[in-house]
């Protein structure tokens, strides 16, 4: 008997143990480190050198700060981080608007509102790659449907891709219907989430209807509102894909997002140092704008609110 | 026509009625509580009192106006619900005056009655906290000090006090029965827990399957339960309910079941005569057992065989079994006595109860 229990409890290992957490946290930490810090610095090492694709590294020059020197003069620079700005304004203001409008709209179990759901969230699933090309040939000038339909409510045909404004106007509205289900979503799900009591006191306190989604229903799912929008933040930086497609950045720099003009300065024009220190430059604003959200917002505060 | 008034209520959920029809009349400045199992529509009642359930059929009248389709704003009602229904993002302050703000009170009046129900409640120190860094019973105390600042015609309450633990439960029971007392306002409160409507009504309503069984005070519905339900359901422990026959030995009328033999009291006689060919449930309240024979006349003897006793106090409860069926009975011996055995225990006959086992309705 005395042996059974022996083998049944295992001693303690004093040395083993205390590894073990570690080992379970590895494969992540791999990821982590293979996948995002190691190109970042990388990318951060290779801001310092001027370098081309083909030739060997190690003959590259180390021009030091030369390539941020540039940058902070760099008016194309500028004018892509202005476009950035502005492109995210408007789509992220009106991605919100729409998109937690529709989701208090369609809270309620309404006959046929899952079907509505469904059908409204598909350009999510569409790879941006593929949204561009749609789009491409939606706002083709010649071929275009958005022209041929305008034609019958008496609307002369657009240049869309060709005029700064029309083209800056078309990377907004493709990123509005691809990316408004994305907030819908997540707002819908918070909704959902609220205790209906709460709600129903707020019926019995005399709140109406708008009272009850400015007063209870926002402010409650504020720290998802907040996430919300701090993804799409991010992800406006990230956006390439179908700028690239749609527009490539033209006419001029109308549409040429920070991301897509690191590409262009990367492989058009072989400044891989100099598109380096843009990235560096793009990875800060986004920190900082993170942070900034994160500390007025805070939204792990609320985490025990309901 | 004041109070509150339910006249003909129905309530369905599609084809499933879950209350059939409902006629209460809650007189102004009562304290009236509906009591009943999960799922009898008591819930369902108060929620249709509130505006937050539409009837299907019938009538509701608060303070004297027809309110059937109104909205909840528009009934001049308070409630707190079981999971107090805070809200989150604003200060006690702020969930106290929500109704107020809303209603475009003056600033300073809001100040007033908050600063006056916060004191009533001992909130004062917490009001700039929010809900999360509440205690449970002080989250309780804010559902309640929204509704006072309120200063509605009717409170509702829809089972307040489940989520507290027992001592802090005790507790909020005599604060609420103090706080009916000070408003003198029309309160309707729903639970299932027996003990809760006993200890706060002016009258109980006890109900089950949408049906209101027996309304009355909390004396009428322990001393003369109108049914087997309300027998079992009022009571804690609760009524032992066995089969029985009533037979006559030399003139004298007995209630007879497996294992004992008791005289029917002369409060029943009438009527058990009258029912001598019916089926009998026969009911005896575990509190009127007892140890010893007080000698008015009105004990006889009984023998219990003793499983268990728990040590209550000054109480001792018997699990015990008499003919083969389980009773339980609760003997007042003093704290110091040692754990009760099987013998002769001794039952007040004049507070035995019969029903018409088919009907289950008291005798």
């Amino acid at each position: 008997m005395a042996e059974e229990t022996d083998i049944a409890v295992p001693k303690p290992r004093p040395g083993g143990r205390t590894l073990t957490p570690y080992f379970f946290v590895l494969p992540a930490a791999i990821v982590m480190i293979a996948g995002l810090m190691y190109p970042v610095a990388d990318a951060f090492y290779l801001s310092f050198f001027d370098w081309k694709i083909g030739t060997k590294f190690a003959k590259a020059d180390n021009v030091g700060f030369d390539n941020y020197i540039r940058l902070l003069s760099d008016p194309d620079v500028r004018e892509s981080i202005w476009v950035t700005f502005r492109f995210g304004f408007w789509t992220i203001l009106i991605e919100m608007v729409i998109g937690v409008s529709l989701a208090l709209l369609l809270e309620k179990p309404i006959r046929g509102a899952s079907i509505f759901r469904t059908i409204f969230i598909l350009p999510l699933m569409v790879s941006p790659v593929v949204v561009g090309l749609i789009w491409r040939y939606l706002f083709d000038a010649r071929v275009g449907w958005i022209n041929y339909y305008l034609g019958f409510i008496g609307i002369e045909p657009q240049v869309w891709l060709g005029d700064a404004e029309l083209a800056f106007f078309a990377i907004v509205f493709t990123d509005i219907w691809q990316w408004t289900p994305f907030i819908f979503i997540i707002v819908i799900a918070g909704l959902q989430a609220l205790p209906s009591e709460v709600l129903e006191a707020s019926r019995i306190d005399g709140a109406n209807w708008w009272q009850q989604i400015f007063l209870v229903k926002l402010p409650m799912i504020r720290s998802i509102l907040l996430i919300a929008l701090l993804m799409r933040l991010i992800d406006v930086f990230r956006a390439m894909e179908v700028m690239y497609i749609l527009t490539g950045g033209g006419p001029g720099r109308a549409t040429e997002l920070l991301s897509l003009h690191i590409y262009n300065r990367a492989f058009d024009a072989q400044l891989l140092g100099y598109a380096s220190a843009i990235s560096v430059l793009l990875i800060l604003i986004v920190f900082i704008l993170s942070l900034g959200i994160l500390v007025v917002g805070n939204p792990m505060k609320d985490k025990s609110d309901i | 026509m004041s109070g509150v008034v339910l006249k003909d209520v129905v309530k369905a959920f599609g084809d499933v009625v879950v209350i059939p029809k409902l006629n209460l009349q809650i007189d102004e400045g009562e304290f009236v509580v509906i009591v009943g199992p999960s799922g009898c529509g008591k819930s369902t009642t108060l929620r249709m009192i509130a505006g937050l359930e539409a009837v299907s059929a019938g009538e509701i009248f608060i303070a004297g106006k027809d309110v059937t389709y109104a909205q909840p704003k528009a009934r001049d009602i308070a409630m707190v619900f079981q999971s107090y229904a805070l809200y989150p993002h604003m200060d006690v302050a702020g969930n106290m005056s929500f109704a107020l703000r809303l209603a475009r009170v003056p600033r300073a009046e809001i100040d007033e009655r908050v600063r006056v129900a916060a004191e009533m409640l001992e909130l004062t120190p917490y009001l700039a906290r929010k809900p999360k860094d509440l205690s449970g019973g002080q989250r309780q105390r804010v559902a309640m000090g929204r509704s006072i600042v309120r200063d509605a015609y009717c409170f509702l309450f829809d089972e307040p006090l489940s989520n507290l633990d027992a001592k802090l439960r005790a507790t909020m029971r005599t604060e609420l029965a103090i706080l009916h007392k000070k408003l003198e306002r029309t309160m309707v409160y729903v639970t299932h827990d027996q003990i809760e409507a006993m200890t706060m009504a002016d009258r109980i309503v006890i109900m089950k399957d949408g049906i209101i069984q027996q309304i009355g005070s909390p004396r009428e519905v322990y001393t003369a339960p109108a049914n087997l339900f309300v027998a079992g359901f009022i009571g804690s422990p609760s009524m032992n309910l066995v089969d029985a026959e009533l037979t006559r030995n030399e003139g004298a009328l007995s209630v007879k079941g497996q294992g004992f033999e008791l005289p029917v009291p002369g409060r029943l006689q009438e009527r058990a005569t009258a029912a001598t060919s019916r089926d009998i449930t026969l009911g005896l309240r575990p509190e009127h057992f007892s140890a010893a024979d007080r000698g008015n006349g009105a004990f006889a003897p009984i023998e219990l065989a003793v499983d268990v006793a728990e040590y209550i106090g000054s109480s001792q409860f018997l699990a015990a079994s008499v003919g083969g069926k389980h009773f339980t009975a609760a003997v007042e011996v003093g704290p110091d006595a040692s754990p009760m055995e099987s013998g002769t225990y001794y039952f007040d006959t004049d507070r035995l109860y019969l029903f018409d086992r088919e009907s289950g309705q008291a005798l």
